[in-house]
């Protein structure tokens, strides 16, 4: 017969972990931050190469999903021309609340080295963003460290509240 | 070392001014040097009028009247075998002459030889389009349209190819200001936000070398990250920029770097 060295009466006698209403569901927030696959130039190289397995997203639980509508946060990876502008208003828009924004890279943050007459000059200019990641392109471990921080602010705010709503205007 | 220079309106000036610089032009050869060119420009000549020909950088270059075009590129592709139109466009020649020159480059991989096929012509007309005979014509036709705003006649979709449909101007024209118009600055709160949101959002950052730290709107210093908004004064106390809250998380455990360890030994 195996030893067990349980004590069953520990806790009130029951398995219960006690906490918040918000810590719980900023944890289950923060922790499954599905990304909507954004890559619009060179920095989306960098965004797969994070997803792939040598830097392993999925130990975030950030899974990258294909459509707005089952996405948390947009990661913009890469240069976003003017005539793109209005598709990722658009995509941002399908989006559900909670939502947050990552800009990843020079080129989506300001424009980037292309300063020129088909470049939106930073991707805040359409939308609101929550994040700045410096770089050309930011390495992986820049993006997961990125992810990091955003899951940090997501634990900071409270969960019962509705998310106010982000917009530029 | 070189001379300073100040650096704050590095941006603000073009640092190449001679917007109508010609290249020096490697030598011409003439045509007969060549048996292969030679033959098929005879051939060309018989039926069209050629003003020009010449051997540059193992290329043959002949100059046609604009309305030959489709003739000359037919009478290459079926009977002196040069079956692919590699690359066309046009060049802006506005500021010299008002003119533009078109140009057709022709490979024949039977014969191994290009030729390029180039015409003027007038501001504001129309060229002949070879989309029937080629098909790869199709795009670089639009895409001429689009860049230099030369139409091509008998085109079957002539519309923008890379610009969007309702954008204004021709880029690729040197008179085109490389920032883009005014029209390109909005384009894109004009179409979403609409005209009300420029004072809004505000004119575009150009300087791409302006680094203010007293800005905690558009830049954050290393360090000593505020939130947005924050007056920034000179005394600020370093902010330890640490991704996990203090007493860690509900069931995640909080990373301590004392007592972690650090692998500096890439071969270990
Ligand atoms: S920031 Fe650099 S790497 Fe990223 S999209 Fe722009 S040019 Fe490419």
């Amino acid at each position: 017969m195996a030893q067990h060295k349980v004590n069953y009466t520990q806790d009130g006698g029951l398995p219960v972990a006690l906490t918040s209403i918000d810590k719980i569901v900023n944890w289950g927030r923060s922790n499954s931050l599905w990304a909507l696959t954004y890559g619009l130039a060179c920095c989306g190289i960098e965004m797969m190469a994070s997803g792939a397995s040598r830097f392993d997203f999925d130990r975030y639980g950030t899974i990258f999903r294909a459509s707005p509508r089952q996405a948390d946060v947009m990661i913009v990876a890469g240069t976003l021309t003017k005539k793109h502008a209005e598709f990722i208003k658009r995509l941002y828009d399908q989006m559900t609340e909670p939502r947050w924004v990552i800009s990843m890279g020079s080129c989506a943050n300001t424009g980037g080295m292309f300063n020129t007459y088909a470049t939106v000059q930073g991707a805040d200019r359409i939308i609101p963003v929550d994040l700045y990641l410096p770089g050309c392109a930011p390495r992986p471990e820049t993006l997961q460290y990125g992810v990091m921080l955003l899951q940090k602010k997501i634990r900071a705010n409270k969960a019962g509240n509705a998310q106010k709503a982000k917009r530029l205007m | 070392m070189r001379a300073y220079k100040p650096k704050d309106d590095v941006q603000a000036k073009a640092y190449y001014t001679d917007r109508y610089y010609v290249a020096p032009q490697v030598p011409k050869q003439d045509v007969d040097c060549d048996e292969v060119f030679a033959a098929d420009l005879e051939a060309i000549k018989a039926k069209f009028e050629v003003k020009d020909a010449y051997i540059q950088v193992e290329q043959m270059v002949i100059y046609i009247n604009p309305h030959d075009i489709y003739g000359v590129l037919e009478l290459m592709r079926d009977e002196l075998e040069y079956t692919q139109l590699s690359e066309m466009s046009a060049i802006d020649w506005l500021a010299k002459d008002n003119t533009f020159e078109i140009f057709y480059q022709m490979l024949s991989m039977t014969k191994r030889k290009r030729i390029r096929v180039k015409y003027f012509i007038e501001n504001g007309q129309a060229v002949d389009s070879v989309e029937k005979l080629f098909r790869s014509a199709d795009w670089s036709e639009r895409e001429m349209y689009d860049m230099f705003g030369i139409e091509a006649n008998g085109h079957p979709f002539m519309k923008r190819i890379l610009m969007p449909y309702d954008w204004q101007g021709h880029p690729l024209l040197k008179t085109y200001p490389l920032e883009g118009d005014e029209f390109a600055a909005w384009y894109e709160v004009d179409k979403i936000y609409g005209k009300e949101a420029r004072d809004i959002i505000g004119p575009e950052l150009r300087d791409t070398a302006r680094v203010d730290r007293y800005d905690s709107e558009r830049f954050a210093r290393l360090g000593f990250e505020v939130p947005k908004g924050t007056e920034i004064t000179d005394d600020m106390e370093p902010t330890v920029q640490e991704y996990q809250e203090d007493g860690g998380v509900f069931l995640i455990r909080k990373v301590d770097k004392e007592s972690s360890k650090v692998i500096d030994d890439p071969q270990r």
